[in-house]
């Protein structure tokens, strides 16, 4: 049984008041909450565990280092990655982007490349590209999208040829909520020779993702999108590309012998993470997987069904929103813009009410480019959120209007 | 407590709807970009200023949120017809007005209509949405080829 008093119950913060009105937190597609269990596990390490891991022989070390490994070992098997070697820690989803650009790319893309990603990326699933294609003379190609903020698949299959090397696609758009069908773009992409990255800092958080059955080349998310820390993510890749690869950074853990002369590295995914890791956010990391676990995505993914639900037949039956992407499958966004009201004013409007949204261009400015609007307001769901949120943001688009009438 | 309606009193919501000094003048001989690459507004101002050293005509173009087409078009106002060698000294009255204490009253005399802005500084994401205008003039105004920041 689902039940929110409960779950509400576990994200301390929820709990208060902002301009004296109940908080309604509608943000989570730029940062989700952490729950009780999060902030413990967080705390336990540095309270009782704090020691660097991989090298000390005392006891705290070993318990540090049991503590970090397990959380890598308990993502590996969420993801059903076919190896734990094959999760490596990162900062975070944009980490992991640049890692496989600099690394991966470095060594594989040459003048006459292309790599292929879609108008409704995130910026750091573009500017790596474009940083990539300046070095290497490699060509950016972009797949189109449609008035509803889907994905063009004809287009997209046109668009990949023999030159194809990579496909960089979000999984879930943190602009527009739409769900990419990433398992017919990774068959796609590997039919004509090219690896494909699928950015799943949106996703992850929402649905099961089971990077064997998608057969993706790399998988990228960030905890903080996922009810855990900051300053952590993962990159899952294929153990045999990730072997291939040279390092990202040098430094500390990601060596076997140093000398002066030669230095040989370490196995992944050590490889890949040269110097202290944060240690506390893997650990918080693990934690905010176990919860996500003990709600399951079943009943995550009905529950946020519904609200987007509610949501949307309440924006649609609201004179002047015009909601920005309409996806037929998509999740968690609701994207906006209303008549007569700039999204920062309506920002600031509704944050006054308790309300936290998003106003800006979402780190997509080329999907605000497509709609023609310079930025839209967005109001993301989580499992947490309630109707009762979700009626206090309209009445707050109310009030907008009403100052601008 | 300090009210919505602080922010967006009647004056700064009549600029929004019906900017004064809006669109390109025919004759002009000082120009800048701004931009706020945070919220994405842009803003381009034009200047005439005469032999005198007058500001005989001003105007700007863009979009924005209400605080900052507000903004820009009192700031139009507030320059036309006025010495370009009192610029600065304007612009300084107005970045003090929306970056000082909340304590602080405006200095109504020196800034006239421009005082209504001060409400800005009890929310400090949209500070920079005031000031943009006034970055982008200065540009102008020394000739900057840069694209004015509000930083
Ligand atoms: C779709 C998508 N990709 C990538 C990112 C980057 O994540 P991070 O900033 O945690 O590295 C985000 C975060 O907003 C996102 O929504």
């Amino acid at each position: 049984m689902f039940d929110i008093e409960k779950i509400r119950g576990d994200f301390p913060i929820l709990n208060q008041e902002v301009y004296g009105k109940p908080l309604a937190y509608l943000d989570n597609a730029a940062t989700t909450q952490k729950p009780q269990c999060v902030i413990d596990a967080v705390n336990h390490y540095y309270a009782c565990d704090n020691a660097n891991v991989h090298r000390g022989v005392h006891a705290l070390s070993e318990r540090a280092t049991a503590d970090f490994e397990a959380a890598r070992q308990r993502i590996a098997s969420f993801f059903n990655a076919r190896d734990q070697r094959e999760v490596i820690f990162t900062r975070g989803a944009t980490e992991s982007i640049n890692l496989i650009a600099a690394s991966w790319g470095g060594a594989n893309i040459t003048a006459g490349d292309e790599i292929l990603i879609t108008h409704m990326e995130h910026h750091s699933n573009i500017v790596p590209w474009q940083m990539l294609c300046k070095r290497t003379g490699a060509t950016l190609k972009v797949a189109p999208i449609n008035e509803r903020g889907e994905l063009v698949m004809d287009e997209f299959e046109s668009l990949l040829s023999e030159r194809t090397k990579l496909v960089g696609v979000v999984h879930m758009s943190n602009a527009l909520g739409t769900i990419n069908p990433v398992e017919s773009i990774i068959q796609k992409a590997h039919a004509v020779g090219a690896k494909v990255l699928v950015d799943g800092a949106q996703a992850a958080a929402h649905l099961a993702v089971d990077v064997q059955q998608l057969d993706c080349d790399f998988y990228v998310t960030s905890a903080h999108k996922m009810y855990g820390p900051t300053g952590i993510g993962i990159l899952i890749g294929k153990a045999s590309i990730l072997e291939s690869m040279p390092p990202y950074q040098g430094g500390g853990d990601m060596i076997l012998t140093v000398t002066f002369e030669k230095t040989e590295y370490n196995d992944i995914p050590y490889k890949f993470e040269a110097g202290t890791p944060h240690i506390a956010g893997a650990i918080g990391f693990g934690k905010a997987i176990e919860y996500i676990e003990s709600i399951g995505f079943d009943a995550i993914g009905k529950r946020e069904k519904e609200l987007l639900a509610y949501a949307t037949a309440k924006a649609e039956a609201f004179d002047g929103v015009r909601q920005i992407g309409t996806a037929a499958h998509k999740a968690c966004v609701l994207s906006f813009v209303l008549d007569q009201v700039h999204p920062h004013d309506l920002g600031t409007i509704v944050d006054r009410e308790g309300v936290a949204i998003r106003a800006g261009h979402h780190c997509a400015m080329p999907v605000m480019q497509f709609f023609k609007v310079p930025a839209t307001a967005r109001a993301s769901f989580s499992v947490y959120n309630t109707e009762a949120e979700v009626d206090a943001l309209f009445v707050a688009l109310e009030k907008a209007q009403a100052i601008f009438a | 407590m300090f009210d919505l309606r602080d922010l967006y009193l009647q004056v700064i919501v009549d600029h929004n709807k019906a900017p004064r000094n809006f669109g390109k003048l025919a004759h002009y001989n000082h120009e800048a970009d701004g931009y706020n690459p945070l919220c994405g507004d842009k803003l381009h101002v034009y200047l005439d200023v005469n032999d005198e050293g007058i500001i005989e005509d001003v105007s700007f173009e863009g979009e924005g949120c209400a605080i900052s087409v507000a903004s820009a078009s009192l700031m139009t106002e507030a320059v036309k017809n006025t010495p370009l060698s009192g610029f600065q000294e304007k612009f300084e009255q107005f970045q003090h007005m929306v970056t000082s204490d909340l304590a602080e009253a405006p200095d109504e005399e020196a800034l006239g209509k421009l005082a209504v802005l001060a409400g800005v500084r009890e929310f400090p994401s949209r500070i920079k949405c005031a000031s943009l205008c006034w970055h982008t003039l200065k540009s102008a105004v020394t000739d900057s080829q840069e694209v004015a920041k509000t930083e």
